[in-house]
């Protein structure tokens, strides 16, 4: 789950890591009247005005300005920002449109750093990143500049050893009793909030290091592992509806893994990797007859016939779908839950494209009378292959 | 022959009372799995299915019936913990079908594990467990689609090892133990320690390893092909067309800031040898065609 940067750095300060003076906001009134606040508190006028997107890049894309002015400059601002469509390069060519605001005090930036902690799967241990190359694309310098990127490994039997901190100060060129010292108890506040809010990816970029020698979090990114959802109540207002794809909340609510594609053909599967390889198989005899999956879907195991009755009407009611494939191996999950909760939907809402369908598993012959006695116009499928090539054929493409 | 488990298994089952836990448990006796015990802290006392003696911790489990493998059904929160315990007892192997546990939870666990030396395996969690057909089912795969034989099979996806099992019995070729190591980012055994045992095990002829997106799991499992593996290896990977940055269901299945994509493991795989499989339906065939030379 992704949250916003002012979102995560209230988290920072409630771990002691030091961020800007800075206040949400919903309107341009809002934006102002955090400006006026901002202006009395630190005695600057100059204010950030920041878009609350999930997404980065937002300042190259313009969602982020300063005034210098104060707060009629920030109300001037925040009117241009709220409400614009926001295109960065992880927002794809439509963008997101800004809803929220983060408008935040100014300050006089010496250096820019570089500061991550992410999950390392092949080492099995979080990984503490740091770079001198602050404020632009990470990604861009770990491809071009690998060398810039310093990392160190915590053994979570341990935790983040003040060494290590020090380690990556002094490869960041940090010197100078004062700022090590506040370098290594922020590094390790920012490990203690990996491992305690349960984070996926943790980010400060940049971190900057103020002309008056002070470390401070410019900007935060936090995403949160799912997974731990259970332990972590107060998630739930930190979930910003607004940023997620509507179709794919309606099936996080039913209990089912959908992801939105830009193809045509609708896929219901059982299982994560089958799902993903239903997705190479169209593909792969599709391309060249513009034949492309409309979506991930997987029904999971343990789905009961409502969950799948559910699925299927989601595919039918997209707009883009011109086919669907079902293909189905039941293991845990039975082939006629799965016949059952197709035909229910179908009734329902009516069946107006060519539906494909290959069943595979516990109870499959069960599960093949269901759909024969059905009624509707059902292509069965033998394999994989078959199915995906009918689906092809189906749209127009050549088999 | 076979790798991990046999007729000599003797599973304890954690989770046993819970749905899940009680369901697959009934399966994996019908399969003719030995279920000597069952733990669910509390119902100490109790038999399960009139048969199976229930026991409070794992440690008074393995003491009373001599069991030296688990399977782990408790939900994700106390999941962890659970994997915990089956360490501390000493059994030699422990298998968590567990979907859904905190990565953090995980390194955890998987910092105590590499300090067992190898004493204890772990396969999974998120993963549908391990059969060596016709002698042991620990987990939740289908049985009834494999059948006895000489190809091992090791997967990091659910569904697309019985697609992979159901390929191959149906061309009458069949498996010697078939492994389901679990779409998690941090879990036990991957594919290099799955491919030790097979190129070691005088019955495995053959292997069909299926891959996702995420992580450089492929590109180590490559290197050992390579390096190590005189059997023929069928490949498949799974997610060609996903879009970068989206998880695609399992949380190791996504593909971050450029890394983890199925062309570089694919390319890898073939470099060391491998047979990579133009689509998930010709896994089997793939392999076959590699064993007629």
């Amino acid at each position: 789950m992704k949250i916003h940067e002012y979102q995560a750095k209230q988290i920072f300060a409630r771990y002691g890591l030091p961020i800007p003076r800075g206040y949400p906001a919903f309107s341009v009134d809002d934006a102002e009247t955090a400006a006026k606040r901002l202006a009395q508190e630190t005695g600057s006028p100059v204010v950030v005005v920041k878009a609350q997107i999930h997404a980065g890049g937002r300042g190259k894309g313009g969602g982020v300005k300063v005034a210098k002015g104060g707060a009629p400059e920030a109300r001037e601002l925040a009117q241009k920002i709220l409400g614009m469509q926001l295109v960065t390069h992880q927002t794809g060519p439509q963008g997101q449109k800004v809803r929220r605001l983060y408008v935040e005090q100014g300050l006089d930036i010496g250096r820019e750093l570089y500061l991550g902690a992410v999950i390392d799967r092949d080492r099995r241990r979080v990984a503490l990143m740091a770079s001198t190359e602050g404020g632009v694309e990470i990604e861009k310098v770990a491809a071009e500049t690998p060398e810039k990127i310093l990392t160190v490994h915590v053994d979570p039997a341990v935790g983040f050893a003040a060494y290590q901190a020090r380690e990556l100060a002094f490869g960041l060129g940090i010197g100078g009793k004062e700022t090590l010292g506040k370098f290594v108890k922020l590094m390790r506040a920012l490990y203690d909030v990996v491992v305690k809010e349960d984070c996926s990816l943790c980010e400060i970029n940049p971190l900057v290091v103020t002309k008056g020698n002070d470390i401070v979090a410019l900007d935060a990114k936090i995403n949160l592992d799912d997974n731990a959802e259970f332990r972590h109540p107060e998630w739930h207002d930190l979930e910003d509806k607004d940023e997620e794809d509507p179709v794919e909340l309606e099936a996080k609510a039913a209990g089912l893994n959908y992801v939105s594609l830009d193809g045509n053909v609708g896929c219901l599967v059982n299982g994560a990797g089958l799902a993903m390889a239903t997705m190479d198989i169209i593909k792969h005899f599709g391309a060249g007859h513009g034949v492309a999956p409309a979506n991930f879907l997987d029904v999971g195991g343990g789905a009961n016939q409502e969950q799948v009755t559910k699925a299927f009407k989601m595919i039918l009611k997209s707009p883009k779908v011109k086919a669907i494939f079902v293909n189905i191996f039941g293991g845990i999950m039975k082939c006629d839950v799965i016949a059952n909760g197709v035909v229910a939907a179908a009734r329902e809402l009516g069946l107006k494209v060519p539906l494909v369908v290959r069943l595979e598993g516990t109870n499959v012959e069960l599960g093949r009378k269901i759909l024969n006695e059905s009624g509707l116009a059902i292509q069965a499928a033998s394999t994989m292959a078959d199915g995906a090539q009918k689906v092809v054929s189906a749209i127009g493409g050549a088999r | 022959m076979s790798v991990l488990v046999g007729k000599d298994t003797r599973l304890l089952v954690q989770g046993i009372t819970g749905s899940a836990g009680g369901f697959h448990s009934k399966q994996m006796i019908e399969y003719g799995t030995q279920v000597v015990a069952g733990v669910t802290p509390g119902r100490g006392g109790e038999k399960f299915e009139g048969k199976v003696p229930v026991f409070d911790t794992v440690a008074q489990a393995v003491k009373a019936t001599g069991a030296n493998t688990s399977c782990i059904f408790v939900p994700p929160p106390g999941a962890a913990d659970a994997i915990l315990e089956a360490f501390d007892a000493g059994l030699s192997l422990v298998v968590c079908i567990t979907e859904g546990i905190p990565v953090t939870d995980m390194l955890q666990v998987r910092r105590v594990l590499e300090g067992l030396k190898g004493k204890t395996r772990l396969i999974g969690p998120n993963c549908p467990g391990i059969i060596t057909p016709g002698a042991c089912k620990i987990g939740i795969m289908p049985g009834h689609i494999h059948k006895a034989g000489h190809i091992g099979v090791v997967s990091r996806s659910g569904t697309l090892t019985y697609e992979a099992v159901g390929q191959l019995t149906a061309l009458g070729i069949g498996q010697s133990t078939c492994i389901g190591i679990g779409g998690d980012p941090v879990g036990g055994m991957d594919f290099v320690d799955v491919l030790e045992l097979f190129q070691a095990d005088a019955d495995t002829h053959g292997v069909i390893l299926i891959g996702e997106i995420g992580g450089g799991a492929e590109e180590r499992a490559a290197r050992f092909i390579k390096e190590k593996m005189n059997k023929p290896v069928a490949a498949f990977i799974a997610g060609t067309t996903a879009p970068p940055g989206k998880r695609m269901g399992h949380a190791g299945a996504i593909i971050a800031g450029g890394k983890g994509t199925a062309a570089e493991k694919i390319k890898a795989l073939e470099a060391a040898g491998a047979r990579v499989a133009p689509t998930p339906s010709d896994m089997a065939s793939t392999l076959a065609g590699m064993m007629k030379h």
